[in-house]
């Protein structure tokens, strides 16, 4: 452990508000301030911000930018045009999926891709190793501090104006410039804001002064799991595929890229295992790693404040992978029963 | 909801993090100020059957938080007389108050001397302030 932990440009102030602070993906991060389930309430009633500056900036440019990446990511950058922002693949030769990203259109020879904190050099080897004359893949992630603001009133708090999912402009907060991605992990509205690593802390400042509520990295897990977002390392990995993994959707497979062929077979003789949502029946909490009688591996467990119930997501064969299955759990030499649930697990009751 | 950090000092206390009050052949055990504040909110308390013989030192349930788990050392050994219910249903309970409503199994002793090895409060607080 003589490897010493990267802070990010806001970490003074989680140190100030008394955050408990953990090693994560080679950073110091906060995983909680007030506490897990609190921050989880704030951002699906209201407002919470987030600071994940540790997660990784690559920038591509070049006029044969676009296509090195549509040669590597899964998804058709084609449909987007500049102040597009789209989820996607970076996947390996297996259909495995390298990590999962999201590609910013910044104009037809420019995107910017933010990459898990993780799999930052990971996915800037691959992309350099796969470079073209004419495609320049530069990792400017220590350029950047990256907010997240998140809940039903963020972008009211923020004040900023409404805009579509996946859409992103430049914009400012209280005179802070940065770039607003109308993008997010918890299911909820909001965005993520990008500004220059050395206003990060101001603009962390401004954010909270409008009343979004200081979250960890904690909550954010229980926010995106109780919405199946799929988490890389745990759901996602290099030896899963996405087809696999119920992401299909992102995955163009009318064009050519990395494992298009491979995903193709998946597709057409339909995935052995598939990636399924679940609620447990009996009072327990499922973990990543425990293992599901008939076959099957949880990949990611948690308690869910909002349903106060353990949930989590794990491969199941496939015929057991549909919902209202029961399910039994090995927890810790306990079996305790669940069910296989429709995504997403959370969903707020419509008040329209 | 969260109680201050408290050590009662008529209390007897394990270095793993766990209390024990002893009223003549029985026990109640519990969890400290610091292990509930280490773990955070408590959404689950798997404990032992009444009836159940439980070891000195050994684990007789579990507490988890959103994001982790825990085990939970017997300070004193003992057969269990009584589970905390209220903190089967509410957790949190722990959290909120951990030498009172939030304590976790009545026993009654096997081995009563083994309380003589138990710290007392000064020396449990030394084990916090070396954590």
């Amino acid at each position: 452990m003589a490897q010493t932990l990267q802070r990010t440009p806001i970490h003074d102030r989680h140190v100030a508000l008394g955050a408990r602070l953990v090693p994560f993906a080679g950073w110091e991060m906060p995983v909680q301030y007030e506490g897990v389930i609190p921050e989880v309430r704030a951002v699906r009633s209201d407002c919470g911000v987030f600071d994940v500056s540790h997660m990784g900036e690559l920038e591509v440019e070049g006029p044969r930018a676009v296509e090195l990446l549509q040669a590597t990511l899964s998804n058709d950058l084609g449909r987007l045009t500049a102040g597009d922002a789209q989820y996607t693949l970076l996947t390996n030769e297996r259909g495995g999926i390298v990590d999962d990203l999201i590609a910013y259109k910044l104009d037809d020879f420019r995107y910017l891709l933010i990459v898990n904190a993780s799999n930052r050099e990971p996915d800037f080897a691959w992309l350099k190793e796969r470079e073209l004359p004419g495609s320049d893949v530069r990792d400017v992630s220590d350029e950047y501090a990256l907010l997240a603001v998140q809940g039903p009133r963020a972008i009211e708090r923020l004040g900023l104006p409404p805009a579509k999912p996946f859409t992103f402009a430049e914009g400012e907060i209280d005179g802070v410039h940065c770039m607003v991605n109308r993008t997010g992990y918890t299911g909820e509205d909001g965005c993520e804001l990008l500004a220059a690593a050395e206003d990060g802390a101001e603009l962390w400042d401004r954010v909270v002064a409008r009343g979004a509520v200081p979250c960890g990295l904690g909550a954010r897990d229980t926010l995106r799991l109780e919405v199946c977002f799929p988490l890389h390392g745990n759901d996602i990995t290099p030896e899963t595929d996405a087809i696999s993994a119920g992401l299909g959707w992102c995955c163009a497979l009318d064009k050519e890229f990395t494992g298009a062929n491979e995903l193709r077979e998946v597709k057409a003789r339909g995935p052995e295992r598939k990636l399924a949502p679940f609620v447990m029946e009996d009072k327990a909490i499922p973990r990543q790693g425990m293992q599901v009688e008939g076959g099957g591996e949880v990949t990611s467990g948690t308690h869910s404040p909002m349903l106060d119930r353990g949930i989590g997501l794990g491969y199941l064969p496939a015929p057991a992978a549909v919902p209202g299955t029961e399910i039994s759990i090995d927890v810790r030499g306990r079996t305790k029963r669940a069910r296989v649930v429709k995504r997403p697990i959370y969903k707020r009751e419509e008040s329209s | 909801m969260a109680a201050t950090e408290t050590y009662p000092d008529d209390l007897r206390y394990h270095k793993e993090h766990d209390w024990a009050r002893i009223e003549g052949e029985e026990a109640v055990l519990g969890i400290t100020w610091f292990a509930q504040d280490a773990l955070g909110e408590l959404v689950h308390y798997e404990p032992p059957k009444e009836g159940d013989t439980i070891a000195r030192d050994s684990a007789y349930g579990e507490v988890e938080s959103v994001k982790a788990v825990s085990e939970v050392i017997a300070p004193l050994s003992g057969e269990v007389v009584a589970v905390n219910k209220k903190v089967v249903d509410e957790p949190e309970t722990v959290n909120a108050d951990p030498y009172g409503d939030g304590w976790l199994v009545r026993i009654r002793l096997t081995e009563p001397s083994e309380a003589d090895a138990l710290l007392d409060v000064d020396a449990y607080k030394q084990v916090v302030a070396e954590s």
